[in-house]
């Protein structure tokens, strides 16, 4: 069967006054049925503008999609018309996003855009919409569902608002959702409720998700296979485990060592990654990892390297030194 | 009570906090300001902090964290407490004297840019607590002293011609390190001062910080909500929830062994960056949000969401008790083990119940 999602050599720029910014820059990558893939990365690395180019919401100007190709069940969604296109957005694919409250419309109650989504994709009466949001609101754990529907979104506390969010994402059992930082924004018992939901939503629903963050602990808790980016492209793609366990790019190793853990005592000093994100107008032909790495050899100057397998299946790395650098870890450990 | 008594027998504390309550009246009507009722977001907190000693201040959004630190800095002034400093008392002090106590402790903010006045150059950014407590009057040599201390915080004294806006988020919370030790501090409150970095520009900041606080001798407040961070960073560590300290224990002891429920949830609830301890971990998350301050829920304040609440906590504030040594519980269902009889006969046992700290 072939997967769900197939996302191939996708790129998109802005345009800014400082240069042209290549924020998302030729990945590709796929999600099965059902699976929970995660996108992770520091701020900037392009995984915000990788899912907006996907939905195709992309603001332009600046922005653009400049190349690749989106297979969502069988279609190209950069082919589609705007019509269609938004069809999908919220039909088959729901979306959950950091902030609630910039998503949400301040000036709706809860309940009319729980049913306005539904009248939109599915084509449901009032009465069928309104009883389908009670059953949604009891789905996403939010007690007395009559009073809430009535209520706006500054009435809601955030943990409650990411919620609602998540009501609408499901609300026509979509077969992807697409979260972004959904719980960046709240406490860490929050956190774990809504993520906890997720985790049981989508299975329930069989529903795959791609969930973007930059907490490694998350992803580690949450996902089978895991995107690293870093300056626009995905660096390292694998199972969770042989990500982890094995990583292929000395910027993901360095990632994982940089983090203090909650379930070790206190070793040594931290051990960060020197240096700076670069600066993507900047960019030269070698790889955009180089200047930080300790792995870096004169001939990561010359171009950026492709993606390629590791020794574990499904597990690839686009570092020349990948093969060394596996070793050197498996020292370390 | 005596939960301030981490403090070691011989030395008084640097830090002690003794029944801090901070209120704030919600009133109605801008003229007649009629009081409708109070905020409780600091409702009885004690500690102590020794010299050259990080403890961490832990808990969710709006448990009294930030407030308690801008009590300490004189930012805010308390309903009722004690903030003592070297011994003194710092919420009588005015004028000069508080001038001086300004010198001595410092504040790092969570986001450096907001922080930084965005017009003035770094130099300047940083000269300016030099200038403004007539340390320096020489501009030369003020100068100077900038381009020591922007190098003593990892940053190329040529930065001191930047402003904020050209410099990344961890140069800039470099700045705000910087002008923190402009004054050669003794103590400093770091409120959130690492959550707005990236990870990998986060443990360079850990590590600045540490490093600084070894060469200065320095004492942290370290206010943070990321647990790993604090695990890393303090000797021990404090855990907030509505108001007050329901857990405070050295670090290893408070990650390894907690025992007040919160605490235990809290820590559930944090995911650890390695697939294979998750796969084992399992957890169910604590049920519920955090209630309203405005109106907290009677006897113990975690009841609503206690997996192991009886119904006494509904009527009873635990309060809190050193369950081992230098280990603190506010909550009646976690029992002192038998060795504490044992060691209040003993000859170390004291009469006043307080136990000399042991670990730290
Ligand atoms: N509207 C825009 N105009 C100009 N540049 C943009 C715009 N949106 C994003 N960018 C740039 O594209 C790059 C990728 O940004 P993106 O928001 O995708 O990063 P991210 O990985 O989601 O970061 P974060 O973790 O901070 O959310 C960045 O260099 C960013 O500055
Ligand atoms: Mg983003």
């Amino acid at each position: 069967m072939p997967p769900l999602l197939e996302v191939t050599n996708l790129s998109t720029e802005f345009r800014t006054g400082l240069g042209t910014v290549p924020a998302v820059d030729g990945i590709s990558y796929t999600v099965d049925r059902g699976e929970t893939v995660a996108i992770v990365g520091e701020s900037g690395s392009g995984k915000t503008a990788s899912a907006l180019a996907l939905l195709r919401l992309i603001p332009d100007p600046p922005g653009r999609i400049s190349g690749g190709r989106v297979l969502f069940n069988g279609r190209d969604l950069l082919r589609l018309s705007d019509a269609e296109m938004r069809e999908v957005r919220g039909g088959d694919i729901g979306m959950v996003f950091q902030e609630p409250m910039t998503s949400l419309n301040p000036v709706l109650t809860i309940g009319r855009q729980i049913t306005e989504t539904l009248e939109q994709h599915r084509g449901a009466d009032r009465i069928t919409a309104h009883h389908r949001a009670i059953e949604l609101l009891g789905l996403v754990g939010i007690a007395d569902p009559l009073r809430r529907l009535k209520q706006y979104p500054h009435q809601l506390s955030g943990g409650m608002r990411q919620r609602i969010m998540i009501a609408i994402a499901i609300a026509c059992d979509p077969k992807l959702i697409i979260a972004d930082e959904p719980t960046t924004a709240l406490d860490v018992t929050i956190q774990a409720q809504i993520l906890e939901l997720m985790k049981s939503l989508t299975r329930r629903l069989d529903a795959a998700l791609i969930v973007i963050t930059h907490n490694l602990g998350v992803v580690a808790r949450y996902a089978n296979r895991v995107n690293v980016m870093y300056a626009g492209r995905i660096v390292e793609s694998g199972p969770a485990q042989a990500v982890y366990h094995h990583p292929g790019h000395p910027y993901t190793m360095a990632l994982l060592r940089s983090v203090p853990r909650l379930d070790r005592p206190r070793q040594a000093r931290l051990d960060p990654i020197a240096g700076q994100p670069p600066d993507l107008t900047r960019l030269d032909g070698g790889c955009a990892f180089r200047p930080r790495c300790r792995f870096a050899v004169e001939a990561c100057a010359r171009r950026r390297p492709a993606m390629a397998p590791t020794r574990a299946a499904g597990h690839f790395a686009a570092c020349l030194r990948s093969d060394e650098i596996a070793v050197a870890t498996e020292v370390a450990v | 009570m005596n939960a301030v008594a981490t403090a070691n027998t011989d030395r008084p504390p640097l830090l002690e906090v003794r029944g801090l309550r901070m209120h704030f009246p919600i009133t109605e009507g801008v003229l007649i300001g009629r009081k409708l009722g109070e905020v409780k977001a600091v409702d009885g907190v004690d500690f102590a902090i020794r010299r050259g000693e990080t403890l961490g201040l832990v808990g969710e959004s709006g448990c009294g964290k930030t407030t308690t630190g801008r009590c300490i800095l004189r930012l805010e002034r308390p309903t009722a407490g004690e903030v003592r400093f070297n011994g003194v008392d710092i919420l009588a002090l005015e004028g000069r004297e508080l001038l001086a106590l300004r010198r001595r402790i410092q504040v790092i903010f969570q986001d450096p840019y907001s922080s930084l006045n965005p017009r003035m150059k770094v130099g300047e950014i940083i000269a300016e607590p030099i200038r403004v407590h007539g340390i320096e009057r020489d501009a030369a040599r003020r100068a100077r002293r900038v381009g020591e201390l922007l190098s003593v915080c990892g940053l190329d004294p040529k930065f001191a011609d930047r402003y904020p806006h050209e410099m990344s988020g961890g140069q800039r919370q470099r700045v705000g390190i910087a002008r923190a030790l402009a004054l050669e501090p003794e103590f400093i409150v770091c409120d959130e001062a690492v959550s707005a970095l990236d990870v990998s520009i986060q443990a360079q900041i850990i590590n600045l910080l540490e490093g600084l606080r070894e060469q200065f001798n320095l004492t942290y407040l370290f206010i943070a909500h990321d647990l790993s961070v604090v695990r890393h960073l303090c000797q021990r560590v404090a855990v907030m929830y509505l108001g007050r300290i329901v857990e405070l224990a050295a670090s290893d002891e408070l990650f390894d062994n907690p025992l007040h429920p919160y605490t235990q949830a809290l820590l559930a609830a944090v995911p650890v960056p390695d697939p294979e301890v998750e796969g084992r971990r399992g957890f169910r998350p604590l049920a519920g949000e955090v209630p309203s301050p405005i109106n907290p829920p009677p006897g113990c304040v975690f009841h609503p969401r206690c997996p192991m609440a009886v119904a006494d906590c509904q009527r009873t504030r635990p309060e809190l008790r050193e369950i081992r040594p230098g280990h603190w519980v506010a909550c009646s269902q976690v029992d002192p083990p038998a060795w504490r009889e044992a060691f209040a006969q003993s000859s170390v046992g004291r009469k006043d119940g307080k136990i000399p700290v042991v670990s730290s």
